[in-house]
């Protein structure tokens, strides 16, 4: 494999006097999607967030596109061009989906092609264009999240649990959706616990558990291997459906 | 493009939702209404209620900067009210040198001089804020109890500096001719201060309305009230959007220092301290955090307390308190709880 | 015995088991080491704020909370004795209806602050406390025909506590032996056992309890604790030694007026007194409020002589002006809260 995209390589994060992460190695190539899966509590939203810069790493590297970006403030690594689509959605409820977008586009404007794309990715984003963002429906919501993280071309995309809470229709729609993000030029790193999403978008996996990532490999081996999935989902049988 | 299985579909508010954020506003037209039926005399109400306002707007203008600096950055500022003070004493200063235009009988003459005391004020309030955050808020972010202790301390000693370059006296702050006496509405009589209190107080609050909804600043100040980390993660630098808004909050307790010094014509170095009692009265009232909350807060508080003390002057404070109480009762969180992410 | 008397809580320190050691002394024989009214007065007031900044230690440093309300209790304890001595002459009962009265009502008021705003949010509290002190005290002013309003009132106190009783006809060490006297050691003794008890308070499981919601509410509740309780079982405790305090003081000074027990002046120097002796240390309480008092005393005329000395300067003598001493009291403050939050107490045990 080419250089990675992105290498974590003995990552410890402690949150006040817990010690969450405990030496995570983690590789997302380039172009592609790279699952993160894991049982509930393992660390994978602790993982993101400490890419992210939200929470700083306290041992270890992080590299981006061969820079060090460990201990570097959130403002600046998202303008390496890394994006997030947090756990909780993180949409601002007060403002209209409309302004949730325009914040989102750091360059001011937005760029109409893209813009459109994105419209006919995700329609309720221009149905409810004006509406206030606390008004829509989670599904909506995690729409409008994802939309806000692509509006401007990224170069990593880090989406956690995009399928959490939303009825298996709309999980449907994620995943084609997500699929059509995969084929421009963007990487993508996704937490996901539900499999059959996992496994359909998934080309790499990293499997997390206590802190640790305990297997790396491609899913297409994970999917193909039932005894290995029994093994490693045994930690993760909360897989949803 | 796929076809997808995702319908539009409409979330309207409930009717209980929409009333849930509307009753508050009726509060302050309620307010009115009984102040009216306890004072029955009309005439007496315009005066009180005109000066309710008048005073409502001017702790609206002190508190808002203080409510915002909460909601952004979870930062309690009880050194506020050295802004008001200071504020104060400057505007006095511009005022006392520009005595030629404000004894001036021309209305533009004296306006001039208010604005350029409330511009020079600003100024001095706003670099004073962006020091007191630098060095006494900075380093203890994260941590209430040492916010609280730390700026306290700012708060003394920046009452302790006014002692030094303005004398410990309090000191007497002419009105200019053309606001000075009363006119005659209804049969009721107003003092003309007054009525420019609220128009300022008016324009203020429209200003700071299209700002935080019109604008890119304002849109990342209301998004980051309620999700400072997202704002981050898109690639905004809220500490410095913090310290910008910090700096223009200070500067607008400076400009309340002004009005205020004008309204009560008498000015102390610890006149800001004890703003503060209506001010946290008002913020807490309105929910820590929320513009609107805090400027219906600050009407109601104005309005009792001067319906109070033409009703019963001794217990006028002790009613802003008991308001406070009524207020938590219905809502724990104030009167618009700012929703935090997570 | 004295680790018994000390709730095992150990100065842990040689320096400042010795500073602590001389306080104590200093205080158990100041009518003879330090002879004259004004010393022993000082003394006194000593003994009181020792008590008062320990309550509020409590408050702040073991349970994380800021309280302007502090003041509030006191006077309402001071005022307690004044009202009920005022009222049914100068005799032990009107004392003890008085500090029975003082104390029942700061303790009734605090539960309802405490269970009014700690309910929602910690910070609420600091806001909350003080709007209502400050209502109350412009709320006692204006009463003035029960409190005196700003004047305060003047009462007589037993006569067996006053200079002119005399207990024995002899003085010893030159040192005239009457109710001045005895009055010192009622205070002397109230304040030695009030701490003590404090002292026994913090070291129990409840203020272990208590550090540990300081130190992380969250965790305390998910492991079954009732945050919310605990913040105002310490509310109402604080306030009720607080209003203890202020009785003292009632009758020690023999007048109670705003501006003695109310204001927030005092509140200020109470919050300098802590921070400055060290939070959550109780020691810090007695370091705090007798460096405080003293400096107040004894450092005013000192700087006074700076000023006169520096005359020539621009600026410098207004910031050495005797009336300045609040504001380098504020730096102090500042910078201690920065770099010693443990206070001198901290430094002492650092060291030793
Ligand atoms: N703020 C916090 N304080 C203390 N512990 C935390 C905090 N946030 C997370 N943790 C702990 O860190 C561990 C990892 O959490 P994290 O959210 O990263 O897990 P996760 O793999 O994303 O789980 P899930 O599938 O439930 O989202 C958990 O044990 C959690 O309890
Ligand atoms: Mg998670």
């Amino acid at each position: 494999m080419a250089d990675p995209l992105l290498t974590l390589s003995g990552v410890h994060t402690h949150i006040g006097p817990y010690h969450i992460l405990q030496g995570v190695d983690l590789v997302v190539p380039r172009g592609g999607v790279s699952v993160l899966l894991g049982r509930n509590g393992a660390g994978k939203s602790t993982t993101l967030r400490t890419i992210m810069g939200l929470l700083k790493p306290s041992r270890g590297e992080i590299r981006f596109d061969g820079r060090l970006i460990g201990g570097t403030p959130t403002p600046a690594i998202s303008r390496a061009g890394i994006a997030y689509v947090p756990e909780n959605m993180g949409v601002f409820s007060d403002l209209t989906v409309g302004e949730n977008m325009q914040l989102a586009a750091t360059q001011g404007a937005f760029d109409a092609t893209r813009l459109s794309w994105i419209k006919a990715l995700f329609p309720p984003i221009a149905t409810f264009w004006e509406k206030p963002a606390g008004t829509l429906s989670g599904g909506q919501k995690q729409m409008l999240a994802v939309a806000r993280a692509i509006i401007e071309p990224r170069r990593l995309i880090l989406i956690d649990e995009p399928s959490k809470g939303l009825a298996p229709a709309i999980v449907t729609a994620m995943t084609r959706a997500l699929g059509e993000l995969k084929e421009t030029d963007t990487t993508i790193l996704l937490v996901e616990q539900n499999f059959a999403m996992a496994s359909a978008l998934g080309d790499t996996v990293s499997v997390m558990d206590d802190g640790r990532v305990v297997h790396a490999g491609d899913m297409a081996e994970l999917s193909g291997d039932a005894g290995m999935q029994e093994r490693l989902m045994g930690l993760s049988l909360e897989v949803h459906q | 493009m796929s076809e997808t299985a995702i319908r539009p579909k409409l979330v309207a508010a409930s009717a209980g939702d929409r009333l849930r954020k509307a009753a508050p506003l009726l509060l302050a037209p309620v307010m009115a209404l009984a102040g009216l039926i306890a004072i029955a005399d009309p005439a007496t109400w315009l005066t009180l209620t005109v000066a309710g306002l008048a005073m409502g707007l001017m702790i609206f203008i002190m508190a808002s900067g203080l409510t915002v600096v909460f909601g952004l950055m979870d930062v309690i500022n009880f050194g506020h009210g050295a802004f008001v003070s200071v504020g104060a004493f400057v505007g006095f200063t511009v005022l006392a040198w520009l005595a030629g235009w404000t004894e001036n009988p021309a209305v533009i003459m004296n306006l001039a001089a208010v604005f350029l005391a409330i511009l020079a004020s600003m100024a001095v309030t706003g670099v004073l804020g962006l020091a007191f955050e630098r060095v006494i808020v900075a380093p203890v972010y994260g941590h209430h109890l040492k916010q609280i202790l730390v700026t306290m301390g700012g708060l003394i000693v920046a009452q302790q500096l006014i002692h030094v370059v303005w004398g410990p006296d309090a000191i007497h702050v002419a009105r200019p001719q053309s606001l000075r006496g009363s006119v005659i509405v209804f049969d009721a009589v107003i003092e003309k201060y007054r009525l420019f209190a609220v128009a300022i107080g008016l324009v203020l609050f429209l200003g700071m309305r299209h700002v935080l909804r019109s604008t890119k600043v304002g849109l990342l100040v209301r998004a980051g009230v309620e999700n400072g980390e997202m704002v981050e993660a898109l690639g905004y630098r809220i500490r410095r959007l913090f310290l910008v808004v910090f700096m223009v909050g200070s500067a607008l307790a400076g400009l309340g220092g002004v009005m205020w010094g004008l309204y009560n014509e008498t000015i102390t170095a610890h006149m800001g301290s004890d703003l503060m009692v209506l001010v946290f009265i008002v913020v807490i009232i309105g929910g820590l955090g929320s513009i609107e909350g805090c400027f219906i807060g600050a009407l109601l508080v104005g309005l009792l307390s001067n319906y109070m003390t033409f009703l019963a002057p001794k217990v006028a404070l002790v009613s802003t308190i008991a308001l406070m109480v009524g207020v938590l009762m219905w809502r724990p969180e104030g009167l618009y709880p700012v929703v935090k992410a997570k | 015995m004295i680790d018994r008397l000390l709730s095992g809580d150990r100065p842990n320190s040689r320096p400042l088991a010795l500073v602590l050691i001389v306080i104590a002394l200093a205080l158990a024989f100041a009518p003879f080491l330090f002879p004259g009214t004004k010393s022993l007065d000082t003394a006194a007031r000593i003994c009181i704020f020792i008590v008062l900044v320990a309550s509020y230690d409590l408050l702040l440093g073991y349970t994380g909370i800021v309280s302007f309300a502090h003041t509030m209790f006191f006077g309402i304890g001071a005022y307690g004795v004044a009202l009920s001595l005022s009222a049914l002459g100068a005799s032990f009962t009107a004392i003890l209806v008085g500090v029975l009265g003082g104390t029942a009502v700061a303790g009734a008021l605090a539960l309802a602050i405490g269970l009014f705003s700690l309910r929602v949010k910690a910070i609420f509290f600091a806001m909350v406390t003080l709007a209502v002190a400050s209502a109350f005290a412009v709320l006692v002013s204006q009463l003035s025909t029960i409190t005196g309003g700003e004047d305060g009132l003047t009462y007589r106190i037993p006569r067996v506590l006053t200079p002119a009783f005399k207990l024995l006809d002899m003085r010893i060490l030159d040192v005239r032996i009457d109710g001045r006297l005895l009055a010192y050691y009622l205070v002397f003794v109230s304040a030695l056992v009030l701490f003590l008890g404090l002292l026994r308070i913090v070291n129990s499981p409840f203020g272990r309890t208590l550090k540990a919601v300081r130190d992380n509410a969250f965790r305390a509740e998910a492991i079954g604790y009732r945050v919310i309780w605990y913040r105002t079982a310490a509310t109402v405790l604080s306030a009720c030694v607080a209003a203890l305090a202020g009785a003292l003081l009632a009758i020690w000074i023999r007048y109670t007026g705003p501006a003695t027990t109310l204001s927030m002046e005092i509140m200020i120097d109470i919050l300098l007194m802590v921070v400055i002796g060290g939070m959550g240390t109780m020691y810090g309480a007695m370091i705090g409020a007798t460096l405080f008092i003293l400096a107040q005393t004894y450092l005013q005329s000192l700087m006074g002589a700076a000023e006169h000395a520096t005359g020539m300067l621009p600026l410098i003598p207004d910031l050495v002006a005797p009336e300045r001493w609040l504001m380098w009291l504020g730096v102090l403050f500042i910078v201690s809260v920065y770099f010693f939050p443990d206070g001198v107490v901290g430094r002492l045990r650092s060291r030793g």
